[in-house]
């Protein structure tokens, strides 16, 4: 018992859907928790057990100062951190702020803005803590979170898919959608893991794995000029779930009048 | 978690539980006991506020379903659903035919699923004695399983309509991305069929656990349709003589910010009244729109027409969640593929509402567009801020029944009576939300 490895797993702010696709794993669950010893999940399990950790799994993004301490402490406790999903490697959705006035949102929403204790931003934990492994995805990939808790238990590498969607699609014998229907995709520049889903169901990728390494996201931007794309419309597909991410940021920045 | 026990001058006695367990999302409950008397009851949400209100705006009317969706990853189908009836209702159009069968089937993946995940993962804990399903398994290892399985079984659903069960990607206005075909429909039958039989066995199950005495006169909203159980469509009614339009919503029902809660709660006008939404909500309003098998189901596990013990929620879920397996085998016999995956719909300047029963409960959207189909204004009202009051309500009615208890017993009880309405408080924040301030 004592040599288990003890897992925890944080939130900040997100939807809760990344540590859900742990409790999604129906069939691995229960073996995973005779591997390992799940020292604190609240979404699971009422029993909390003391750090340190050996590892940590943190879904959310950090939006206020009290997280930003939070965050801190979770990584003192932890032996390796593991951002894992959109929010944690990039600020998620709610990194939509960044780009506006976070004060006007805040009127809008709350009848009482002096309520809410919020930061001007949503940012990645790296930005604040080392972080020692990230997992793209909104919401991360099942296969690759076994495939990292594996790997771990097992004193190796875990092998996370590297390049772009497009290789998915190559893998999973999609015809090109761009190609051969002219739809708008951004699979071009956006990071593989996900198992190119979208394309196989006629629809263009919307980037929700975030930017590939070193994309080229103005010849894409071009080409989606090309196939009838509004300029605002461009700068919307590049400001979703990994807005905030520097590649996306730059290119939306170009784009929609240079808002 | 911590407590002052009472001491003997009368100071007041507070059991908190700093971060609730087995519930979506970062919540706390605080109870404050002085001499024999109960003085104050407060959930506090302290999960912090995304703004998804303010960040749709600009946004295209296309975009809202994939938008919303990320307010919530145990019930992106719910958003996903109330957003393209929003969506479509502002734009003049109506989705019918096997369009409209393919989203109650998804929806029916989305209860099952969650409702699994609810009923064996994170109620049935609570009345068993175990901290989790970990330790529920070794004890109770078919039970586990069963729950498991019948939770895949719904995953199964959103995962060949939605491509993922997380953030279904296929769903658009008008329609679908790809309508699947018949053969594809038909591989689900075999894992529906069984788990029919477990969702049969969990109903029974769930009404051999040990209720708690403690009823409550609710005031039970939900959505009434003509014939069917409601999932997309219907009248928003209650228990009370309600029946309205979904468009009037907002003339009905208000949402309020208060100081402790980064949620807004929402009650009815003009009183001001506090009301229920979901399974048990559902279950009163709509009784006899469930097939005989599924209300005499019901009956042997020991519920009425009406339940009014929130603690026998649980087997409500059940009940509701075998209805679905039953609804989704119906809807997979009678498919024929649509001839066009999506109708068009054109966007148009106007406000479209629309409310979809979310597993927790009644989820109402509302957008504004401008004529080219930008979002110029959005309110979404999710089933945990309408329950916040009510769960406040129940705490408020129970604890008095046990506080000659130790803290610790006062504690599992409160944490079971909040788990019972499977708050989701990621959905509830995800708006609002609130504060504290620790400066």
């Amino acid at each position: 018992m004592a040599d288990k490895p003890k897992l925890a797993v944080w939130k900040f702010a997100s939807c809760d859907g990344c540590q859900l696709t742990l409790l999604d794993c129906e069939d691995e669950l229960l073996a995973v928790a005779d591997a390992i010893t799940i020292a604190n999940f609240p979404e699971a399990s009422r029993a909390v057990l003391d750090g340190p950790y050996d590892v940590s799994l943190v879904e959310g993004s950090i939006t206020t100062a009290h997280d930003r301490e939070r965050l801190e402490a979770v990584r003192e406790q932890s032996g390796l951190l593991i951002a894992i999903g959109a929010c944690a490697t990039a600020g998620g959705i709610q990194a939509l702020r960044n780009f506006a006035d976070v004060r006007a949102f805040t009127d809008m929403v709350y009848a009482h803005p002096e309520y809410i204790s919020t930061l001007e931003t949503s940012t990645p934990l790296s930005a604040h803590v080392r972080v020692d492994m990230e997992l793209r995805g909104c919401p991360i990939n099942k296969a690759q979170l076994l495939e990292v808790v594996s790997a771990l238990l097992n004193g190796r590498k875990p092998n996370v898919p590297q390049g772009s969607v497009c290789i998915e699609c190559k893998m999973r014998g999609t015809p090109c959608i761009m190609v051969a229907h002219g739809t708008p995709c951004l699979g071009p520049v956006t990071h593989a893991g996900c198992g190119a889903i979208c394309p196989a169901y006629n629809r263009g990728c919307y980037a929700c794995f975030g930017p590939m390494e070193r994309p080229n996201t103005a010849s894409l931007a071009h080409h989606l000029g090309a196939l009838g794309v509004a300029d605002d419309a461009v700068q919307r597909l590049f400001r979703t779930y990994n807005a905030s991410a520097p590649e996306f940021r730059r290119e939306g920045d170009r784009h929609g009048g240079g808002a | 978690m911590g407590s002052d026990m009472p001491g003997g001058d009368g100071a007041p006695r507070t059991i908190k539980v700093d971060y609730l367990a087995r519930v979506e999302g970062e919540g706390a409950m605080s109870i404050r006991i002085r001499g024999n008397a109960l003085e104050d009851v407060a959930l506090k949400i302290f999960e912090p506020p995304r703004f998804f209100e303010g960040l749709l705006r600009g946004r295209a009317f296309t975009e809202a379903p994939d938008i919303t969706a990320r307010i919530c990853g145990i019930c992106p189908v719910a958003y996903q659903m109330s957003a393209v009836h929003a969506m479509e209702a502002a734009c003049g159009v109506t989705v019918g035919g096997a369009l409209r069968d393919l989203r109650r089937l998804f929806y029916c993946g989305e209860w099952i699923s969650s409702h699994a995940l609810h009923i064996y993962l994170l109620h049935a804990p609570d009345f068993l004695g175990y901290p989790s399903v970990v330790e529920l398994a070794k004890d109770h290892p078919e039970a586990a399983q069963r729950g498991l399985q019948l939770k895949k079984a719904g995953n199964e659903i959103m995962n060949l309509l939605g491509g993922r069960e997380i953030h279904p990607i296929n769903v658009r206005v008008g329609g679908f991305h790809r309508a699947p075909g018949r053969a594809d429909l038909s591989a689900l039958r075999a894992t529906l069929l069984r788990a029919r039989d477990l969702a049969f066995e969990t109903v029974a199950w769930t009404g051999t656990l040990d209720f708690p005495a403690f009823e409550q006169d609710y005031t039970f909203v939900s959505l009434r349709h003509p014939d069917e159980y409601p999932m997309n469509e219907g009248r928003v009614v209650s228990n009370t003589g309600l029946d309205i339009d979904v468009a009037a919503f907002e003339a009905h029902f208000e949402e309020r910010h208060v100081e402790r809660s980064n949620a807004l709660h929402c009650v009815m006008i003009p009183d001001g009244g506090s009301y229920h939404v979901g399974p048990m909500a559902r279950y009163a309003n709509n009784f006899d729109r469930l097939p005989p098998e599924v209300r005499e189901a019901a009956r042997a596990a020991g519920l009425g027409p009406v339940c009014t013990n929130p603690f026998r929620s649980i087997t409500v879920r059940a009940v509701e969640t075998l209805y679905a397996v039953i609804e989704a085998l119906r809807l997979i016999d009678g498919y024929a593929p649509p001839e066009r995956s999506a109708i068009d719909v054109v966007p148009t300047a106007g406000t479209g509402h629309a409310a979809t029963e979310a597993p927790r409960g009644l989820l109402y959207h509302r957008y504004s567009l401008d004529d080219a189909g930008l979002i110029t204004g959005a309110n979404i009202v999710p089933p945990t801020s309408q329950n916040q009051p009510m769960i406040e309500d129940d705490l408020r009615r129970l604890v008095p029944d046990w506080i000659d208890k130790p803290d610790d017993e006062i504690q599992y009880i409160c944490e079971q009576a909040i788990r019972n309405y499977d708050p989701c408080i990621s959905c509830a924040t995800h708006f609002l939300t609130l504060h504290i301030d620790r400066a």
